[in-house]
Parts: C-alpha cells; structure tokens; sequence
C-alpha cells in the first residue's frame, strides 16, 4: 500500500510528462482528464456553434431545452442514442460498422501528445509532430472506408472529394509545419526539435512566437498551415464532402444514430487537434501572450490573474441572464439552473485566483484560449463564405499554397543559415 | 437534316457527351427529395466522375391539374387557384388572370386600382427576388443570407397581411380591380418599406458581390447565349443575363407601367454571376417604381363596373405579364358560358426549366446546383 502511494507521489515534482517520466498512474489519470475534457469540449462546441452562427444570422438559436438551450446537446445525444442503428442491406457490413471507429480513433489519439502545458501532456515524444500528423492522416481511411461500404452514390462521391481534399492539402500542411520545425534548430547547439513541448520551448527560448520570426515568413507559413487545416478537417468554406446542397450529406449520408454521432464527435476533435498544431508550432502553445513587452515578475502575475477573472465574468453573463428571464413559473427551473451553472463558475474562478493553482493552471487555460479563437474562426468562417467548387479547391491546393509553402521554406531556410553563419557566428 | 434557318442548330439536345477514354458512366438520382431543388424535381444526372454529360428532368410531383379545375369553376372562383401555382409570387399571378379576364370582358380597372396593382406586384418581385437570392446563396454554400432576406421579406408579407389577410397566397386582386380599399396609413408605410429597404440590397451584396469565392463558384457557370434562350423560350432574368433586353413591362406595356420611369437591367455573358447582378438590380428597379407609384396614386373609385355573373361572348384571348420568373402568360377561350371552355398557363419557371441540360452540360455537379437556383424554379408553377 505504502509502495502505491510512493509510487503516485513520485511523479508530483517531477517537471516531466507523466508518459515521459514513466508514471503510468498519472498517464492514466492524464488519459481520462484529456478524453473527458474533450468529450466537453465537443459539446460545447455543438452549442457554442449554433448559438453563434444563430446570432450572425439574427435568430437566436436553441432556446427550449434548458436556459437559452444550454442543455440542448445533451438532448441531441440522448435522441442519437435512442435512435435505430439502420445498416443498409446492401452495405459492407465489416467495413461499415469499422469505418467510424477508425475516424474517431484517428482523431482521439492525436491528443496524446498535444501539449497543454510544460507537464501537462500525456507524454512527450521526440517526433511528437510527426506522429500527430501521421495520426491524424489516418482518419482519411476511415472516410473512405465509410463512403466505399455505403455501396452507395453519394457517399461514394463525398468519399472520394473528401479524400482527394485531404492528401492534396496535407502536402502544403506538411511545407508549413516544416518551415516551422526549421525555426527551432535557431540556437546555441544548432539543434531542432520535433517534440510538441520542445518546440513551445524553442518559442519561450528564442523570445519570439514563430508566427512573427522572420516577419513576414512566418505569418505566410501560419496562413498557408491555418487554410490547409480548415481543408483538412473537411469545414466551410472546403466543407465539399458533406456538401449539404449537392451530396445531402457526403460521405456520412447512410450513417444515422450513434454512427452518426461518432463522425460528428471525431470531426470536432479534428479541429480541436489542428488547432492545437497551429497553436504549439506558431501561437506559443502555453505561453502567455505579450512575453517580451509586460516582462517581470508583476506582470507575470497579473496574467495569471486572467483565468480567473474569464471564470468570473462567464459567472456574471449567468446571473445577468438569469436575472432576465421571464418571471414565470414555468421558467423558475431554468432560471435556478442558469443562477446554478453561474455560481459552480464563479466557484471555479474564485478557485482560480489561488496563486497555487493559478500557476500550475494558467498554461491549460492559455492554450485553451488559443483554441478557442481558432473554433471561433471555424464558426465565422461558417457563416460568412459560400462552397468552393472541387476543382478550384485543387487548384488552390497544389497551384497556389504548394509552391507558397515551398517558397516559405526555402526562404526560411535560407535566412536560417545566414542567421547561424554570418550576422551570430 | 439541320435547317440552316433553325436558331436551334448549335443545340443537340439528343445525345449526350461520352465519358473520358473508357470510364464508366455513373447515372445518378438527384431529387426529388433533395435538400437543393427548390422542391420535389428530379435530376437523373448522368456523369463522368463529377462531370456533367447530360441530364434529364422529370417533373410532376406536385401536379394539381389547375387547367383543369380551371374549366369547371367560374372566372371568379377560379381566381384564387392561380395563387397556387408561383406560391413565391402569388400576387403576380393574380395580376396575370385578373388581367386576361378583363380583356376578355373587355373592362378596364379603375386608375387607383391600376396603381395599387402595380404597388403589390412589385413588392412581390422584391419577395420573389429575396427568396432566390437566400436559397440560391445556400445552394452555393454561404447561409447567412438566406436569413438577411427573409428578414426583410417578412416586412414585405406585413403589408400583405395588412392589406388582405393573407401572406403568402394573398389573392389580392378582383377581376376588374381590387376588393379592397388601402388600409389607413398603407402610403405611409410602403414608403417607411422602401427607406428602410434600399440599404438592405447593399447588405446583401456586400456579403456577396465581391466575395472571391462567391465570383469564382458563379462567373462561367451555366453560361447560355441569348440566341439559345430564345430558341428555348426562355424569359425573364435569365434571357436579360444573356443580353436581350426583353421586359414585357416595356415591350407590351400591361397595367399602366408605361407611366412609370425606370430601367432594363441587363447582363452581358449570361453566366450565373450576370444572372445575379441583373436580379438584383431588378430589386433596384422594382423600388423606383414603387416609389413612383405610390407617391402619385390617384384617388377614385377601385372597382370597374363588373357584372355580377361573368359570360365573356365567345372567343379566346392571349394576355401575358412579366412576372419576378419571366413571362407568365394566360389563355383562355371562352364558349359564352359563365365557365372557361379552356385555361392554358404558360408558366415562366417550366419553359426555362428546359435550358438547365443545355446550361449544365459540360460542368461539375456542384454547378448543376448552381443553375438549379440561378434558374428560379418554382415547383409548384412548373407541375401545376
């Protein structure tokens, strides 16, 4: 018993990644956290993404099911799960009831090396990048799969548009991230990385996120990278698999219930992943914003002040709302659950202010906020630009963002060396 | 076997394009429950890949048989069935068979009546036009347009409401006038319409016009030259796209819009592009009339002497409008008797229903939809 408990202790001061230092309760521990946290994450996002799109388009989005529809996902889940599990008779069975598991797989093992912080992260791995594009490249094969066992038209032409998307994009993908693992070979050794951590180390070293090194390079590099990754996770405007108008639903229109349910689960999980690349390679993963010019030990705590001060202010939204609500019996409920759902944030937030865990805590909620802004982009995106056409889609992959991407990295290259030989020999 | 006269020549509407070297042809169902054609059409797609090699429509889900119904009611009680048909436009259609019965009965509506007539017909071109241009941009991919347009088009049906009780199927007008005098304040308020109404087109073609993607899914889409769109029969904004400038509003002047001011928009290249910019300056155009006429309406009676039981003396008559679609036109022979012998719609959205195999042909699948929502179909008009 004494040995377990030594054994969890262990890894408490360690400033290593449970999977890294070996720990395998604290992975596992790590595991849940990271599996929960996104299953919550996708939810939210189901919300976040019709409430926001409903006020772009002036409507209001759910409103029925719990306080201004909060619980309106957790409904949906329910009605999916109830659903009939409906195969078609001529479907592939096997590769059929394969193909969703193989998406969802692809798009959950990626977090294993995203990192959320210097610690927090599954485990670090020394080709952390390599195998999150490599993973996440896998779900290619389940959409195939999918739009191939269907045995059926349109999902065979989403299928093939979605996959054909997809390797063509990964190639202009693959030229960013490369122009942005050659930045982190920027020092005293000389040598790169492609760990997910070390590289947000390579930021904190050199001072600099890669988005603004080498100005402008490394903005085209983000640019071409941030519209690969909407290509590549198959959204609006390059949403051309699902396209609702032309296919009804591409590649998933013979899905229906729980399926169903697990493409959608792991086409949020895709963005939340590429976002979480774009983040680590050029946004400074964890790090705080404004390093160089609010430097010192105040601001440092000032900035962590920040998560804490988010949680309050979503408490406030809460009570302002609730204190709008209709006063009716029949929203007395709701109200009480939105004052409710206001006071466990503000718990939260005041929690937060704890210089304690505002420092072992304020690298989860940088990241987070990075992410965010990229799902609030997916968003707008969403709601702002018509289709692209199949073919003008491959010709803005492989005429315009390849050699884009190749012209970044030779540059980048370039400037690199002369960097290292001449102007700091 | 080609007649050298024929303007039909460069049109082989018969055989389809082979597919590349020796692909397969993929023969594929589209409709008629299908989220994009604006109804119950069905598209048998026949395709090289995504290449479009031909296509075929079959219509006549929502077939009511309203010629025949037509010949078993009376003139009056036929009038609301005509609603049904272009149900986006209903009070156009009204306007086209009150019309043709009036010149059956050789009777003239009132000036005050005239000027209403033209007040609603044309707020129903402005409805008409929004409701295209959201689904339209939908099939295309941008949403958020579809909700700016029924904003504003639920003033319009306002008005409507106000004026007859109804919204969509309004049945507004009488043979021989109106039935209704203007509500107290119906100036006023077409005009708080039209104020608030002309920044609302920039709104929306500030989402689209210069949108880059936009330009690129629509420029050289569904491209079809004027000499085919006559060939074919085809009318309305999407003859005017192609360079014709044909408005029956102008060329047979019909309720008194040869007292108005205003302009023929139209395109150069008869793309889906050309197509929307004509449409929306056709938005442009219907506001300036309305403006007009609702600055100078006249006072007086709203009602023409009208005999209670209508018996047209035998005979036939032709009589067509330009509705938001294209030309609709109305004939009807009459055998004396209180019962039309025949009624025969020529509806806008069927004959150009025909140019989408000649306007697809050669394209990727995503254009066919395109041109399914640049044409303007309505479902209920083309099945009757």
């Amino acid at each position: 018993m004494r040995a377990i408990i030594q054994y969890i202790q262990s890894y408490l001061g360690s400033d290593q990644t449970p999977g890294a230092a070996g720990n395998m309760f604290w992975a596992l521990v790590y595991i849940m956290v990271v599996f929960a946290g996104l299953s919550v994450a996708v939810i939210a996002m189901n919300w976040l993404e019709r409430k926001i799109l409903a006020h772009m388009q002036v409507r209001l989005g759910p409103m029925r099911v719990g306080p201004h529809g909060l619980l309106q996902p957790i409904a949906d889940a329910i009605k999916l799960l109830l659903k009939e599990d409906i195969m078609p008779s001529e479907a592939d069975g096997f590769v059929f009831w394969m193909a969703p598991f193989i998406v969802v797989l692809a798009a959950f093992t990626v977090f294993v090396v995203v990192p959320f912080g210097p610690t927090h992260a599954i485990t670090d791995m020394n080709i952390g990048i390599l195998f999150m594009l490599g993973v996440s490249s896998l779900s290619v094969l389940g959409i195939v799969m999918a739009g191939w066992a269907s045995n059926s038209h349109y999902p065979l032409i989403g299928a093939l548009r979605s996959s054909a998307q997809m390797v063509s994009y990964e190639v202009a993908m693959g030229l960013a991230v490369v122009s942005a693992i050659l930045m982190t070979s920027l020092n005293a050794e000389g040598t790169g990385t492609l760990s997910m951590i070390g590289i947000v180390q390579a930021q904190q070293a050199q001072g600099e996120w890669f988005i603004f090194k080498f100005f402008p390079l490394g903005l085209i590099a983000f640019f071409i990278f941030a519209v690969a990754m909407v290509a590549e996770t198959n959204r609006a405007p390059f949403d051309l698999a699902e396209a609702e108008s032309e296919l009804t639903a591409g590649f998933h229109t013979e899905y229906s219930g729980f399926r169903w349910s697990l493409f959608f689960l792991a086409e949020y999980s895709a963005m939340i992943a590429v976002s979480s690349i774009a983040v680590t390679l050029w946004l400074g993963g964890w790090l705080r914003p404004f390093p160089n010019f609010l430097s010192g030990a105040t601001w440092d705590r000032a900035f962590s002040l920040f998560p804490g001060v988010v949680f309050l202010l979503f408490a406030a939204m809460c009570f302002y709302n609730a204190v709008r609500m209709p006063k009716h019996p029949l929203f007395r409920i709701q109200t009480i659950g939105l004052a409710g759902f206001g006071v466990v944030l503000g718990l939260i937030g005041l929690v937060l202010f704890v210089p304690a865990v505002s420092l072992r805590v304020q690298d989860i909620f940088w990241f987070s906020a990075k992410i965010a802004g990229f799902m609030y982009l997916y968003i707008w995106y969403r709601g702002t630009f018509p289709r692209y056409r199949f073919d003008q889609l491959m010709q803005m992959g492989w005429k315009v963002l390849l050699p884009l991407g190749l012209g970044v990295l030779i540059l980048t290259a370039t400037v690199a060396l002369l960097q290292q030989r001449i102007w700091h020999p | 076997m080609t007649d050298p006269n024929s303007s039909l020549s460069n049109l082989d509407l018969e055989t389809p394009e082979k597919p590349f070297l020796d692909a397969n042809e993929l023969v594929i169902n589209m409709g008629p429950q299908h989220p994009a054609t604006h109804g119950v059409l069905r598209v048998i797609l026949r395709l090289d890949g995504e290449k479009v090699l031909g296509l075929e429509c079959v219509i006549g889900y929502l077939h009511r048989g309203v010629e025949k119904i037509g010949e078993h009611r009376t003139y009056t009680m036929f009038n609301p069935y005509v609603d049904r048909m272009d149900y986006v436009a209903a009070v156009s259609n009204g306007l086209g068979y009150c019309e043709t019965v009036e010149k059956l009965l050789n009777v003239e509506a009132p000036p005050r009546a005239q000027h209403v007539r033209v007040i609603l017909t044309e707020l129903n071109r402005i409805a008409s036009h929004q409701l295209w241009l959201g689904t339209h941009a939908l099939d295309i991919g941008a949403i958020t347009p579809l909700f700016y347009t029924f904003r504003d088009r639920e003033e319009i049906l306002k008005i409507y409401e106000k004026y007859c009780g109804a919204r969509l199927t309004t049945h507004a007008f009488r043979i021989g006038g109106l039935q209704y005098e203007t509500y107290t304040g119906f100036e006023q308020e077409v005009k708080n319409f039209l104020q608030f109404f002309r920044p609302k087109i920039d709104e929306y073609e500030e989402l689209l016009t210069t949108n880059r993607i936009w330009v690129e899914r629509t420029k050289n889409v569904g491209i079809i030259s004027g000499k085919d769109c006559i060939a074919l029969g085809v009318t309305g904004p999407v003859l005017r796209a192609s360079g014709v400038k044909w408005d029956l509003r102008k060329a047979q002047p019909y309720a008194n819009y040869k007292n108005f001011d205003f302009d023929i928009p139209i395109g150069e290249n008869g793309d889906t592009y050309d197509r929307y910019l004509v449409r929306m300056a056709e938005m442009r155009q219907s506001v300036r009339i309305i403006q007009q006429a609702v600055e100078a309406l006249p006072e007086g009676p709203i009602m023409a002497k009208v005999p209670k039981v209508m018996k047209p003396a035998a005979g036939e008559v032709y009589h067509s409008i330009e509705a938001p679609k294209g030309e609709l036109g109305y004939f009807i022979v009459s055998d004396g008797s209180t019962q039309p012998y025949r009624v025969r719609v020529r509806p806008p959205s069927f004959v150009n229903l025909q140019a989408l195999d000649v306007m697809c042909r050669g394209q990727l699948v995503a254009d066919v939809i395109a041109v399914i929502g640049t044409l303007d179909i309505v479902l209920g008009e083309v099945d009757r």
